[in-house]
């Protein structure tokens, strides 16, 4: 979603050979070996990669646990990680570790089909808050975040300096946001580009007060700060200062703000990957997130985290692997690898040391919200995207009363 | 296919009483008990074949239609149970969201439908005429060339096509060439016939906005394929027209040359030569590809997948895509197979209506009449 249409599908070409591949080495192991003894059947992961990169990365650790533990870990990189799960859980054969996103995590946690190992263990209290709302169900913590992400504003220093705008004119709130969209508005160029989804304007009504799900667990979307904080964005739209990746021909917001479309961008730390691989030429800079009119910090995080199936044939060795996996040292071994941010709030001081210009993006997980994830929510939110894409001749007011309608009974059946 | 198989069978070859039955009817009726036995041993194999992959997944989806399966585990184990027609209620009768999008899948493939398969079926008529033409030279070649994207992988074309109607893609960049300022294609949900009632001042009557069908009102019913829904309407027909085209060769082939003869002699036209005789002489090839056509533009899914995923504004979205979207992304089985029985019925539904047109209207007894 968040890598754009044109990576999917190749991703998509590209895990569905790895795919076929690896369904070609052999079945899972022989049943759990007798009592007493560590029980060491082979362990499927399997996870949804962003790039060559990753399946590097998560490949050696892997191999490094194998060495460590005696247990065999088949990977499997997914095409298509959501429908695959869906399929192995149908079957009644679910890989044993998996990447879960918060949306999906809360079906299967619905269903019971987790094992929930998290809140057992002893680094529970390391990660970040934020992350730990997002996999917790019924108020247990139920599997470790993998990693972090949040929204921040990225700038194209060149834009700016052609703008005439210092350091000191980095906005801090939503009037300096507008002003300087304004000014780096050109001919050929935008000032600030969103990807029209919930996924990246929803900060906005955090930052205006209002909430998208409340701390009651309760769905709140209509309220009038959030109504408000759309007729800003629909304002910047219509004044030619925002514009959504579609009407400047991308696939999403990275592409505009790395083909130098847009001279802004709010958009997570996935975007520095792409920046390196595809625009290494475009300098930038990433700032805080500016807050609200009344002066609320807000932003979105993002994770994932490493889900067990209750029925592995080995529930033990996958939490050992997960563990594993979650160590500083794996955790760091991962951020250099791919730039994801690690899960721990312990490892922060020395993360932002490694990473000093996206040390931002850790500092706003103090007042991170989790991205909305409601139990069966894909529908509802496809729906509310595809109304916000329309914002800009749609009226607030109707596309959050429709996205409240869609989604409020949804949060009921969370109990 | 299945009527063929049983012409095949040779169980009633030998009607009971019939001259060559001299040794009394006990043997005659053995005789006819071991060639039914051997009839089974034969298609056996086809037989489980089709139980197997046919009618065993068509009645689990049944069931799971009914039920409250969440997709983990076997829909027959112990925790599953039947929630009755509570599934087909929320698509069908109960205003929501799910409701919603039925009724928009249903509006967007029908438009679909309607330009795709008249359209497809024209053009692979055209090709079928102008390849099948002794006078045309390098037959083979243009055969092979029209027939190609129908062999080629649906993923491939896709792609393909999202490179060519890319906004700063060719196609824009060639009517750009023409003066022409090309749309947004994959992002703009204006339906054609709203873009032309805008033209005219119509915007928005209370009259249809105030009531509709499924969740949708009568003035977004009215809405005519977007933009985005155009792209896939001319993938599909470039893509099809080449197998169907190999579908009327044949029957352009089988229309014998003392016919036409006799009608050139009779003083007719090419024109009256079409409507008169070539129509009527390929009216089950015809037939075919009509059926063919329906069916598979009701069922429209790599396209949507790959593409676009439904939008623009949901002006893209199936049936078959949302029986996918509601399953595997909602982890709604029970509703997601609901949507798959209610598009069976849409398709069945449309294949009797199109069967009694086609049937309603005359046959061989145009040609004869006309020579008489």
């Amino acid at each position: 979603m968040k890598h754009g249409k044109a990576f999917l599908a190749a991703a998509a070409l590209g895990g569905m050979l790895v795919f076929v591949a690896a369904c070609g080495s052999g079945g899972s192991g022989s049943a759990a070996s007798s009592a007493g003894k560590v029980n060491k059947t082979p362990l499927t992961l399997m996870f949804g990669s962003s790039g060559p990169a990753e399946t590097k990365a998560v490949d050696t650790a892997a191999a490094a646990f194998t060495k460590q533990s005696g247990i065999k870990v088949k990977v499997i990189a997914a095409s298509n990680l959501t429908q695959q799960l869906a399929q192995g859980f149908a079957a009644g054969h679910p890989p044993d570790v998996f990447y879960l996103d918060p949306g999906s995590f809360q079906n299967y946690a619905k269903d019971n089909a987790l094992y929930p190992y998290a809140q057992s263990l002893p680094n529970a209290k390391d990660f970040y808050p934020a992350l730990r709302t997002a996999f917790t169900y019924q108020g247990k913590f139920i599997c470790d975040p993998k990693d972090a992400s949040t929204l921040a504003l990225y700038i194209n220093t060149a834009d700016w300096k052609q703008a005439g705008l210092t350091s000191a004119d980095i906005p801090t709130n939503w009037d300096q946001l507008a002003t300087v969209a304004k000014k780096l508005t050109t001919g050929g160029r935008v000032g600030l580009v969103l990807d029209n989804s919930h996924s990246e304007l929803d900060e906005f009504l955090y930052q205006n007060g209002g909430t998208v799900v409340g701390s009651n667990g309760k769905v709140d979307l209509d309220s009038s700060q959030n109504v408000a904080a759309l007729t800003f964005l629909k304002k910047m739209l219509s004044e030619g200062i925002l514009k959504f990746p579609p009407s400047l021909s991308s696939g999403w917001s990275g592409q505009a703000f790395g083909e130098n479309k847009a001279a802004m961008d709010i958009v997570g730390n996935w975007l520095v990957g792409a920046m390196q691989s595809d625009y290494p030429s475009v300098h930038y800079q990433v700032a805080t997130i500016p807050a609200g009119p009344t002066g609320t910090a807000a932003t979105l995080s993002f994770t994932n985290c490493w889900g067990v199936a209750r029925s592995s044939a080995n529930v033990a060795g996958a939490v050992d692997f997960v563990k594993f996996l979650t160590t500083p040292q794996q955790q760091m071994a991962f951020s250099k690898a791919f730039g994801v941010i690690p899960s721990l709030a312990t490892l922060q001081s020395q993360w932002q040391s490694t990473f000093p210009n996206l040390a931002v993006h850790t500092k706003e997980l103090a007042y991170a919200h989790p991205d909305i994830a409601l139990p069966n929510d894909t529908q509802a939110l496809t729906s509310f995207d595809s109304a916000l894409t329309q914002l800009v001749t749609g009226n607030p007011a109707t596309i959050l009363q429709n996205a409240q309608a869609n989604l409020a009974p949804l949060a009921s059946q969370d109990g | 296919m299945a009527t063929r198989q049983r012409a095949l069978l040779p169980v009633r070859r030998r009607a009971p009483g019939a001259p060559g039955a001299r040794r009394g009817r006990g043997h005659a009726h053995r005789v006819r008990r071991r060639e039914a036995a051997a009839g089974w041993l034969f298609t056996a194999p086809a037989v489980v074949a089709l139980i197997v992959f046919l009618v065993l997944p068509i009645i689990t989806a049944a069931w799971v239609s009914i039920s409250d399966w969440n997709g983990i585990g076997s829909p027959f184990s112990s925790g599953v149970h039947s929630v009755g027609a509570a599934n087909y209620a929320a698509l069908l009768a109960k205003p929501g969201l799910a409701q919603q999008d039925l009724g928009l899948s249903i509006r967007d493939n029908l438009y679909y439908v309607l330009l795709v398969v008249p359209l497809q079926t024209a053009l692979a008529l055209l090709l079928a005429i102008v390849v099948s033409r002794k006078a045309l030279r390098g037959r083979g070649f243009f055969r092979t060339a029209f027939y190609f994207p129908s062999v080629t992988s649906s993923v491939a074309v896709s792609m393909i096509f999202l490179f060519l109607f890319a906004d700063a893609g060719v196609i824009n960049a060639a009517l750009g060439y023409l003066g022409v300022h090309g749309p947004n294609w994959f992002s703009d949900p204006n339906g054609l016939l709203h873009m032309i009632a805008s033209g005219l001042g119509i915007r928005s009557p209370a009259a249809l906005t105030g009531h509709g069908l499924l969740g949708v009102s009568w003035w977004d019913w009215l809405a005519g394929p977007s933009v985005a829904m155009v792209t896939l309407i001319i993938l599909a027909i470039w893509t099809t027209a080449g197998t169907f085209m190999l579908l009327f060769l044949p029957a352009l082939y089988n229309i014998s040359e003392q016919i036409e003869e006799a009608a050139i002699m009779d003083g007719a036209g090419p024109w009256t030569r079409f409507r008169r005789i070539t129509l009527p002489l390929i009216r089950p090839a015809l037939f075919l590809v009509l059926t063919l056509g329906l069916i598979g533009t009701w069922q429209v899914f790599d396209q949507v997948f790959l593409i676009t995923q439904g939008n623009p504004a949901e002006t893209t979205l199936t049936p078959a895509y949302l029986a996918y979207l509601v399953s595997f992304g909602n982890q709604q089985w029970g509703q997601g197979a609901a949507i798959a029985f209610i598009l069976f019925g849409i398709i069945v539904v449309f294949t009797v209506l199109q069967r009694l047109v086609l049937r309603g209207r005359g046959s061989l007894n145009d040609v004869r009449g006309w020579r008489a």
